[in-house]
């Protein structure tokens, strides 16, 4: 045998040696939405799954913004080519939910495929997000988030306030932010990303207020939203109206494009997700800190607990059971306490597990770090009742554009207060009505 | 002997017309009739409950003071964008076709923000009218105008006017200057021995001229500021506040992307169609005949 004929045998056998496990291998899609440091965890997490086991190969790909990939989803599986992972936003469970044969209840699969799997592991205020009213978890938690009080310490300082001790009550809120302002900081005493989150959702939740009837419509598609009863949001609704005219509340938008008030110190006041943590330690020039949303003591047993936000992983329909079991075999891994400690201090997203969380307050590790353990204290303050749970309306991407508006108008004057609250419910009830048709069957 | 211009018999036409009549069905009547099939239907993002409807999409279009509202901002935003935006590039052009020095720098300056995608130009506005961070807006707020587009619905209009003005200024302009350097100087020099002046020559002479022009670019910003902007709208103002900037088509987009609402959404783009249709037929009608090719 010449040299090269035994060089051409060799390179064939290694070839074959290294093609042979990858045929037996099943991959799994995940398609996400998380960039940068994000990104590279999810690509880690794949890598380190891939990497301890043989049979199935985790590949994730990045589809744009929460939005993109949820259409991209959608897309998809109108083509039959959907992934087997799919990461969709709080704000799409709904969709998700509504679309029977679309998509795998995680529960269901996790049977199946044989796995353990103890839905009282997962932190009760993120579970209860995902499952149905019965308590089957329909989703995998991933990566949540809760809203918080931010406050510029530097600021209250300045303007005579204890930066040890942030207002607690909505009331001493209004009244931080008037110093504040006399202080210098007279564009923005407080203010708030993601409008209809904070003002609305999050609202209810923390001050035990059901949104709609039919547990915010977690119990059923039939749900009808009556938050307008409420004399608390009327409340809230006409003390932020009253206050945006000399601007000791100020409106930031309906996302998260006004949070660079805070960290440019213009607000020292700022609620936004707990996920805005990377942005403030990166780019605040100045002392700060977060603490829990403020609430109106005069609601009985408020605060209550917050809900998340975030995403979770969706396992969608159609699938073969060995891909399945490969889907259910990576779920069990990213429950690993060990691994969700890690993701929890390295990212600073919330642990989804009780276990994993008892383990990092064990190690101390929130001493350093209060403000990661703040979003927390906030979903684990109660157990979660009916109205906090969260919520589960079809259409939420829409429905909460209405209640922006609805809300601006207030704002801006154009209507009262009270008339914004009433046309918020009444079109989020059309809304409803409609999204309940295509869902009813 | 005399070479024939045509073609006899009918295969070689239909041949060589065919490429362009499968891309024209493919991409323009396959989709446009599913779009109508779809605003019959009311359907659940995955497609996986359809029922036939019939109008129903239509009624609620019809009965929803939102759309309404729509209509109006369209109309608003349509008129002062084409206005503004062909006569701010006709001056532009005027100005650039003088003997000037300099004048190639100042063309190709006035063309480069044709080069800019609308979503970036929308940035571009944001980064300098954001009541917070942007620097003209500050300028703006310390003249003691409370400049505040996230809440001053007007204030948010016009800050997409202005946008999508700029986003066009630069397409106008290339065209007007292309029409301008096509009008023969004879007929010109002509008007200046008779002692025309400057102002009276245009409006006698060259704006006569520039009449195809003119109506094409009319037709084409139409269909910009009716189909092209909703990048502009989605990054500057996201259609708010409450409503104040969400026009026809931004409508369609947030609807059936963000909202998926398909049924709705198919249902808006078919009016959307007809309207523009119906715009068009209505000029190359009655303002073609003042054109003087």
């Amino acid at each position: 045998m010449s040299i090269k004929s035994r060089i051409l045998m060799s390179v064939a056998a290694f070839a074959l040696a290294g093609a042979s496990p990858a045929l037996a291998q099943t991959e799994i899609q995940w398609w996400h939405a998380l960039t940068g440091a994000n990104n590279d965890v999810v690509v880690k997490l794949s890598e380190d799954f891939n990497a301890s086991q043989k049979d199935y190969k985790v590949v994730p790909v990045y589809k744009g913004s929460y939005p993109d990939t949820l259409n991209a989803g959608i897309a998809a599986f109108r083509a039959g080519q959907a992934p087997h992972i799919l990461q969709v936003f709080e704000v799409g469970t709904g969709t998700m939910m509504s679309a029977k044969g679309a998509i795998k209840p995680v529960h269901e699969m996790m049977k199946e495929a044989g796995e353990k799997f103890d839905p009282a592991a997962y932190l009760p205020a993120i579970s209860g997000y995902y499952s149905t009213a019965k308590g089957e978890m329909l989703s995998m938690p991933f990566n949540s988030s809760s809203m918080v009080m931010w406050y510029n310490k530097d600021a209250f300082k300045k303007a005579g306030l204890d930066p040890e001790k942030p207002p607690k009550t909505w009331p001493e809120t209004f009244e931080a932010a008037k110093k504040l302002k006399a202080a210098g900081y007279d564009k923005c005493g407080v203010s708030n990303a993601w409008a209809p989150w904070a003002n609305i959702e999050q609202f209810g939740a923390w001050h035990n207020i059901p949104l709609s009837t039919k547990v915010n419509g977690m119990a059923g598609a039939d749900a009808v939203m009556n938050f307008n009863q409420s004399p608390l949001f009327l409340k809230h609704w006409t003390n932020l109206v009253e206050l945006q005219k000399d601007k000791t509340y100020d409106y930031s938008g309906r996302t998260n494009n006004g949070e660079g008030r805070f960290t440019s110190g213009e607000c020292p006041i700022f609620l936004t997700s707990s996920g805005f943590f990377g942005n403030v330690r990166a780019n605040a020039k100045f002392d700060w800190a977060n603490a829990a949303m403020p609430y109106y003591p005069e609601a009985a047993g408020a605060p209550q607990n917050s809900i998340i936000g975030g995403a979770s992983l969706w396992v969608m329909g159609g699938k073969k059971p060995a891909e399945y079991k490969g889907v259910a075999k990576f779920f069990s891994f990213l429950s690993d306490v060990d691994r969700q400690v890690k993701l929890h201090t390295e990212s600073g997203y919330l642990p989804i597990t009780k276990a994993a969380y008892e383990k990092v307050k064990a190690s101390g590790f929130y001493k350093d770090k209060p403000y990661l353990e703040t979003p927390i204290l906030e979903l684990t303050n109660k157990p979660p009742t009916d109205n906090s749970k969260g919520l589960r309306y079809g259409s939420l991407v829409q429905i909460r554009d209405v209640w922006s508006e609805e809300l601006e108008s207030a704002l801006n004057g154009q209507k009262t207060p009270k008339a914004a609250l009433d046309a918020a419910v009444e079109r989020g009830n059309q809304m409803l009505r409609q999204f309940e048709r295509t869902a009813a069957r | 002997m005399q070479k024939n211009a045509y073609f006899k018999g009918l295969t070689i036409p239909f041949l060589l017309l065919l490429p362009q009549l499968a891309i024209t069905i493919v991409f323009f009547y396959w989709p446009a009739s599913q779009a109508v099939w779809q605003s019959f239907l009311l359907e659940d993002a995955f497609g996986t409950s359809t029922q036939f409807v019939w109008f129903e999409n239509y009624q609620m279009l019809f009965a929803d003071p939102g759309y309404l509202k729509a209509f109006i901002n369209t109309a608003i935003f349509s008129t002062f964008v084409c206005v503004f935006s062909l006569s701010i590039a006709l001056l532009f052009a005027v100005m650039a076709d003088r003997q000037i020095r300099g004048a190639e720098i100042y063309k190709t300056l006035l063309i480069w923000p044709y080069a800019v995608a609308p979503a970036i130009a929308g940035v571009l506005w944001i980064f300098m009218f954001d009541p917070s961070l942007g620097m003209l807006a500050r300028g703006l707020q310390s003249l003691g105008i409370p400049w505040n587009p996230r809440l001053n619905g007007n204030h948010a209009m016009l800050l997409v006017i202005l946008a999508a003005t700029w986003k066009q200024i630069s397409y106008n302009f290339l065209f007007f200057l292309a029409g301008l350097q096509s009008i023969p100087k004879s007929v010109i020099e002509a008007a200046v021995i008779d002692g025309a002046r400057p102002m009276r020559r245009f409006w006698t002479i060259v704006f006569p001229l520039l009449s195809p022009t003119t109506f094409f670019l009319l037709v084409v910003n139409i269909v910009y500021v009716f189909f092209d902007t909703f990048g502009i709208i989605d990054t500057v103002t996201g259609g708010g506040p409450s409503g104040a900037t969400e026009t026809l088509v931004y409508k369609v987009f947030s609807d059936g992307k963000g909202g998926s609402n398909l049924g709705g959404s198919a249902a808006q783009s078919v009016l959307l169609l007809i309207m523009v249709i119906g715009l068009t037929a209505v000029q190359f009608r009655f303002i073609e005949r003042k054109v003087s090719y």
